[in-house]
C-alpha cells in the first residue's frame, strides 16, 4: 500500500510539473494572414521603419553577406551550436509573409514565431521586448514592403536538449524581463530617448554584456564587455580602457563617422553598427551617446589626469603630412625582436602626422592595447582594415603574410609594454596562431561594411 | 648590417639599415625598377611583389624580415623579348594606360593565379582591393587577369615553377 501512494503521489507530482510546464510553454499559432503581404503602408510609416531597422542593424544577422537583403540563412556562432537567422522578407512560404502585424508584434514583444514557437534568444528579443508598439508597426510597414525572396534556412546546428524549444520557455522564466523599460522620472528627455533606443532596438548590450553560461547577459556587469564575431566587445561602462575617456561629445561623433580621432576607426561587426546609424537623426545619436557615457561614469582622477595629458599632445591643430616609409621615425636599431619590427614596420603610419579616419592611430589613444584581451589587436594586424568600396576609407595592410606567429606576438608584447600600463598578455602566440589558422573565426569587413562583402575575407574558413 | 635575400630566383646580399623597406632595396641596391613608390604608406598597391607566394606590399615590409623568403618581382614574370603569360596577356589587351600601378596589379594577380587558376571576376576584385588605378583600366585588367589564366593553363605551365610561373 505504501509503494502504491509513493507511485501515485510521485505521478500525480509529474501530471501537475508537466502541466505547469506546458502552460508555461504552450503558444498559441496566430493564423496565417493570407493578405498580409499585400497590405500597403503609408510612406512615411515605412521610411521610419527604415530608419528603425537601421538601428536594430537587422540586416547584419538576417542576411547573408552578396545575398539578397534580410533573406536570412547567416550563421550565427554561439557556444551552445550554430543558428541560422530565419527570413524576413515577406515571402509567404519561407519569409514573413503570412505574419499578420500582431505576429509580428509578438515576436518582438516575447520572442515567439507565428506559429507560436519560442525562438532562441541569438534574436536578441530580450532588448526588442522594450521596443514601443507604434515603433514595431513601423518595422513590420518597412519589412513587409521589401521584395519577397523565396530563401529557406538552414537547420539549426544544435544539440539536444537544446533542439527541444520549449525548454526555451524555462529559460525566458529566468532571464526575460519582458515588457518596456520601468520610467525613470530623475533622468532628462535625452537620456531616456537614449536608453530606449540603446536597450531596445539598439541592443548595443547584446555584444558589450558579457553572457552567462545559459547565453544570458550577465546584468551584474552590465556593458562590462563581450564577444562578436571573434571580437571583443569593449567594455563601455567604468571599465573602458579608452586612455581619453568617451564623453558625450566624442561618442556622438563615433557613432556618427564610424571613427574618432582620439579612439580610432570602427571595425569588425561595429563597421556595420556605425555605418547603419547614419540613417539616424543626430538627436538620436546623441542620445544613445547620453545614455552609454552615463553607464560610464566620470573617470577616476588618475584617468582623468592622463586623459588631460593627452589631450594636450593630441588636440588642435597641427601639421597634416603624409608619413610615409621614408620618414620612419627612428632606426631600428637595438632593443626588442618586437620593438625592431615595430619601428620599421608600424611607426611610421602610426607615429606619422596623418590625422584619423587616413592615418594610423598612436598607440598612446588606443583602447586595443590597453584591453583585457588581445584579440582586436591580432585580428587587426594580421588582416588589416580593407578598404570601402567606392569612398575614402580607413584602410591598413595585413600583416599576415610577413610575420610570423612568433613575430606577432613580440610586436604586441613590445607594444603593450610600451603603450600601457596593463599586466603583459598571455598566450599570445597560440592565440594568433588560432587566429591565423581560422580556429578561432574571424570576420572581416571593411570600413563601410554593409552588404558589400561577398564573403568573409579574413581568417581562412575553418 | 649585410642581409640575404632571394629575388627571382637569385640570392643576393645588401648591406643596409634592417629597417630599410624592400622596395628601396629593391630599386636602389638591386636594380630592380618594377615595383613603383606610389604612397609610401601600404594603401596604393603599386608596390606589391610575391613573397612565398603571397603578395605583400613592398614598401610596408622591412627588409630585416625577408631574410630566407623567395620573392618574386615583375621582372621574374618574364623579360621583353619571352614576356611571360601575365605580361603577354596585358599587352595584348592593352590593359595599361600610364602603366604605373600595373607591376602592382599583376604580382597580385600572380598570386592569385597561382592560388586560383580559373578565378571568377569576383575573386581578382578581391585579389587587387588593395591596387588601386587612377587612369581607369580596370575593364582592361580584368580582362587581361581571366586572359593570363587562359594563356597559363593552354600552356599547362606548372604552378610551381615559381621563377616563371607568371
Amino acid at each position: 500500500m505504501w509503494a502504491l501512494r509513493v507511485v501515485i503521489v510521485c505521478v500525480a507530482a509529474i501530471i501537475v510539473a508537466a502541466g505547469a510546464f506546458f502552460f508555461l510553454a504552450w503558444r498559441s499559432e496566430i493564423p496565417e494572414d493570407a493578405s498580409a503581404a499585400e497590405a500597403t503602408f503609408a510612406p512615411e510609416l515605412v521610411g521610419k521603419g527604415a530608419q528603425l531597422a537601421a538601428l536594430g542593424n537587422c540586416i547584419a544577422c538576417h542576411t547573408v553577406p552578396g545575398k539578397p537583403a534580410f533573406s536570412g540563412g547567416l550563421g550565427v556562432p554561439t557556444p551552445f551550436g550554430t543558428i541560422y537567422s530565419t527570413n524576413i522578407t515577406p515571402d509567404r512560404e519561407t519569409g514573413i509573409g503570412g505574419w499578420s502585424e500582431e505576429a509580428f508584434q509578438r515576436a518582438m514583444n516575447e520572442g515567439v514565431d507565428r506559429r507560436g514557437s519560442h525562438l532562441y534568444p541569438a534574436f536578441p528579443y530580450d532588448h526588442f521586448t522594450h521596443v514601443s508598439a507604434e515603433d514595431n508597426r513601423a518595422l513590420y510597414a518597412f519589412l513587409m514592403t521589401r521584395p519577397a525572396v523565396k530563401a529557406e534556412a538552414p537547420q539549426n546546428d544544435l544539440q539536444f536538449p537544446l533542439t527541444y524549444r520549449p525548454l526555451l520557455a524555462a529559460w525566458k522564466l529566468a532571464f526575460f524581463d519582458r515588457g518596456e523599460l520601468e520610467p525613470d522620472t530623475s533622468q532628462s528627455e535625452a537620456w531616456t530617448r537614449g536608453r530606449y533606443l540603446a536597450e531596445g532596438l539598439g541592443h548595443c548590450g547584446a555584444c558589450h554584456t558579457p553572457r552567462n553560461a545559459f547565453g544570458a547577459e550577465d546584468r551584474d556587469q552590465y556593458f562590462g564587455g563581450g564577444e562578436a564575431e571573434g571580437w571583443q566587445a569593449y567594455a563601455i561602462n567604468k571599465d573602458s580602457k579608452a586612455p581619453i575617456p568617451w564623453d558625450e561629445q566624442s561618442l556622438a561623433f563615433y557613432l556618427r563617422n564610424g571613427w574618432h580621432e582620439f579612439h580610432g576607426v570602427s571595425r569588425g561587426p561595429m563597421t556595420e553598427v556605425t555605418g547603419n546609424l547614419s540613417g539616424l537623426p543626430d538627436s538620436d545619436i546623441m542620445a544613445i551617446a547620453t545614455y552609454v557615457t552615463s553607464i560610464m561614469g566620470d573617470p577616476t582622477p588618475e584617468r582623468g589626469q592622463r586623459a588631460a595629458q593627452l589631450r594636450e599632445q593630441f588636440e588642435g591643430d597641427y601639421f597634416e603630412q603624409a608619413a610615409d616609409s621614408q620618414s620612419s621615425p627612428v632606426s631600428a636599431s637595438g632593443g626588442s625582436p618586437g620593438e625592431a619590427i615595430y619601428v620599421a614596420a608600424c611607426a611610421s603610419c602610426h607615429e606619422g602626422q596623418r590625422r584619423q579616419p587616413f592615418g594610423g592611430l598612436n598607440f598612446d589613444l588606443s583602447t586595443a592595447v590597453n584591453a583585457p584581451n588581445p584579440q582586436n589587436i591580432v585580428n587587426v594586424v594580421l588582416f588589416g582594415l580593407p578598404p570601402a568600396d567606392g569612398e575614402a576609407s580607413a584602410v591598413m595592410p595585413a600583416f599576415r603574410h610577413l610575420l610570423s606567429d612568433q613575430q606577432v606576438a613580440d610586436v604586441l608584447t613590445y607594444m603593450r609594454e610600451r603603450f600601457s600600463e596593463e599586466q603583459p598578455w598571455a598566450g599570445l602566440v597560440e592565440l594568433i596562431a588560432n587566429t591565423r589558422s581560422g580556429a578561432h573565426k574571424v570576420t572581416i569587413r571593411p570600413s563601410d561594411g554593409i552588404e558589400r562583402a561577398p564573403h568573409n575575407v579574413g581568417a581562412e574558413e575553418g | 648590417m649585410s642581409i640575404s635575400l632571394t629575388v627571382n630566383g637569385s640570392p643576393h646580399q645588401v648591406d643596409v639599415d634592417p629597417a630599410t623597406p624592400l622596395l628601396y632595396v629593391l630599386r636602389d641596391d638591386l636594380a630592380l625598377n618594377g615595383a613603383k613608390y606610389g604612397c609610401g604608406l601600404g594603401q596604393c598597391g603599386s608596390c606589391t611583389v610575391v613573397m612565398d607566394g603571397e603578395a605583400v606590399l613592398s614598401c610596408m615590409v622591412p627588409v630585416m624580415l625577408v631574410e630566407g623568403r623567395e620573392i618574386t618581382t615583375i621582372e621574374g614574370l618574364g623579360t621583353i623579348d619571352e614576356p611571360g603569360p601575365l605580361q603577354q596577356a596585358f599587352i595584348e589587351l592593352q590593359a595599361a594606360q600610364c602603366g604605373y600601378c600595373i607591376p602592382g596589379m599583376m604580382m597580385s594577380a600572380h598570386a592569385l593565379l597561382r592560388r586560383k587558376p580559373r578565378p571568377s571576376d569576383a575573386e581578382i576584385r578581391e585579389a587587387l582591393t588593395t591596387n588601386l588605378c587612377r587612369c581607369g583600366t580596370h575593364m582592361r585588367i580584368l580582362a587581361a587577369i581571366r586572359r593570363a589564366g587562359e594563356l597559363m593553363q593552354a600552356a599547362s605551365l606548372p604552378e610551381a615553377d615559381e621563377g616563371r610561373a607568371g
